[in-house]
């Protein structure tokens, strides 16, 4: 991308979550540095979040992604309370929710089900992570 | 300007107090979206309310904790803040690690304090503009306070502080000895130096050095034997260098912190104050407002001509074929350049001709 195209163009902003109790971010400092290099801007939660602050950082930075990394198990508990903050603040619309970390497959559905945009697991290849990130980032008039 | 259509929705959910829009327009003041002016030119009139104060430093010396610190004294002040904060982008991808906020913990759930990170996004003299129009936003929104941080290192910062009412700059204990004082331009543009860290070894001597610099600044030829035959006792130069000082003049103040632990935060929210106050009384905050817009249109008036000389450079076969025919010795940069423009001093001319008549 030219000097040019970044001024004129737009820029996708990823905020990249750790949410809840686990404190392993090994993964989520990789997606972030991943997602720098393909040219993303990227803020970074840091550990131990609570839904609402990631709401509140969602919102108020206007990302177009957000990443959350769960492995402590408890994103039936926690990825719903996000959801709905973000419908409170009516960010829900434009902003492509991932997830990423363990997550069994009988609950990947109700993740998708219920607004998440992909899960990936453990081992998925970071270009495929990017390239989802370019095709499916909601479009903003 | 008119607003139309979803700006004018967007506008007025801005000052509606909506957190979404103000996010948004903030993220079209970053893209220059098509209708980011029109939006920046209706919130305008809606400015003027917020104290604007600029924070800069050496990366590690401690901004991120100290604004975190600074926020929270001002939400138990009830006053609502706003903060800005810039973080380097790769000249390479264009991407960025907003880190910033990971140090905002102080505010957690408290969406009366507004934080947006921004990246420099690769521009030369844009992101200052976008940094200015953000802080409209902010203004306008109704935040008490915006806070701007930004790491000192180059033009580029000190570009940006500019368009604060106050300019804090902070310094660590050690951070270099006095000849980095010297030499750092970023010194010059401080109204409240800032050691933060203060409980770090050598703070003292710091603290000692910045009191120096500021003396010397305010008085460069304070101390020079200049050779001249001038008032004979000393208590006679004394009393003339008082009377030549500009009464109105700000001191500039140095403030110890310990960020981490909130040390010293009620000291510097009272000096910053102070600052306001000397601002306002001296009517000094309108002739900075006055500089800073003058600037501002230069800005906008540079890169308004520029673009449409490089539609006049694309209508001549663009830039490679000119710089071709100066590097075939067929014309020179001065001709070349003298071409381009005559369309447009032509028009000017035109117009003003028509004005006389």
């Amino acid at each position: 991308m030219s000097t040019q195209e970044r001024e004129t163009g737009r820029q996708i902003r990823c905020l990249i979550a750790k949410v809840g109790l686990d404190g392993h971010d090994r993964g989520a400092h990789v997606i972030s540095r991943a997602f720098r290099d393909a040219g993303f801007e990227v803020i970074y939660s840091g550990l131990h979040r609570a839904p609402d602050e990631i709401v509140q950082a969602a919102v108020q930075e206007d990302v177009d992604v957000l990443g959350i990394s769960i492995l402590s198990g408890a994103h039936n508990t926690l990825v719903p309370k996000i959801v709905d903050g973000l419908k409170e603040y009516d960010a829900f619309e434009d902003t492509l929710i991932l997830v990423g970390g363990i997550i069994p497959d009988d609950d990947r559905e109700d993740l998708l089900e219920m607004g998440v945009g992909a899960v990936f697991g453990p081992g998925t290849p970071m270009e495929e992570t990017i390239e989802f990130v370019r095709e499916n980032v909601h479009d903003r008039e | 300007m008119t607003v139309t259509g979803t700006e004018s929705s967007l506008v007025d959910d801005l000052l509606d107090g909506k957190h979404r829009a103000l996010a948004r327009v903030i993220t079209k003041i970053e893209n220059r979206s098509p209708g980011y002016r029109d939006i920046v030119s209706a919130l305008h009139t809606h400015t003027g309310t917020a104290d604007v104060i600029g924070i800069t430093g050496s990366p590690g010396a401690g901004k991120s904790t100290l604004v975190d610190k600074l926020a929270k004294s001002y939400r138990d002040r009830d006053e609502t803040v706003g903060v800005i904060a810039v973080d380097p982008s790769s000249p390479y991808t264009g991407g960025a690690v907003l880190g910033d906020r990971i140090r905002m913990a102080s505010n957690v759930g408290d969406m009366d304090v507004f934080f947006r990170s921004m990246s420099a996004r690769g521009t030369l003299g844009g992101l200052s503009t976008a940094t200015a129009d953000a802080v409209k936003a902010l203004d306008a929104f109704g935040k008490d306070k915006v806070i701007i941080e930004t790491v000192g290192a180059g033009q580029n910062e000190v570009d940006i502080v500019k368009t604060a009412d106050t300019v804090c700059v902070l310094v660590q204990p050690g951070s270099g000895d006095d000849v980095q004082m010297l030499k750092a331009g970023i010194l010059e543009i401080g109204d409240v130096f800032v050691v933060n860290k203060a409980d770090m070894d050598g703070a003292e001597r710091t603290v000692a050095e910045l009191e120096e610099m500021i003396h010397m600044r305010e008085n460069p030829a304070a101390g020079l034997d200049t050779g001249h035959h001038g008032p004979v006792d000393e208590e006679e130069m004394a009393e003339v260098a008082l009377d030549e000082e500009d009464e109105e003049a700000w001191d500039a103040r140095v403030v110890e912190t310990v960020a981490t632990d909130a040390t010293g935060v009620d000291e510097l929210i009272d000096t910053l104050g102070d600052h306001a106050d000397w601002l306002h009384e001296t009517g000094r905050i309108d002739e900075r407002a006055r500089t800073r817009y003058a600037e501002e249109i230069r800005q906008l008036v540079r890169a308004d001509t520029a673009g449409l000389l490089e539609d006049v450079i694309e209508s001549r076969g663009g830039i490679e074929a000119l710089a071709d025919r100066v590097l075939a010795r067929e014309t020179d940069p001065y001709t070349v350049a003298d071409e381009l423009v005559e369309p447009v001093r032509e028009c000017v001319r035109e117009r003003d001709g028509d004005e006389d008549d």
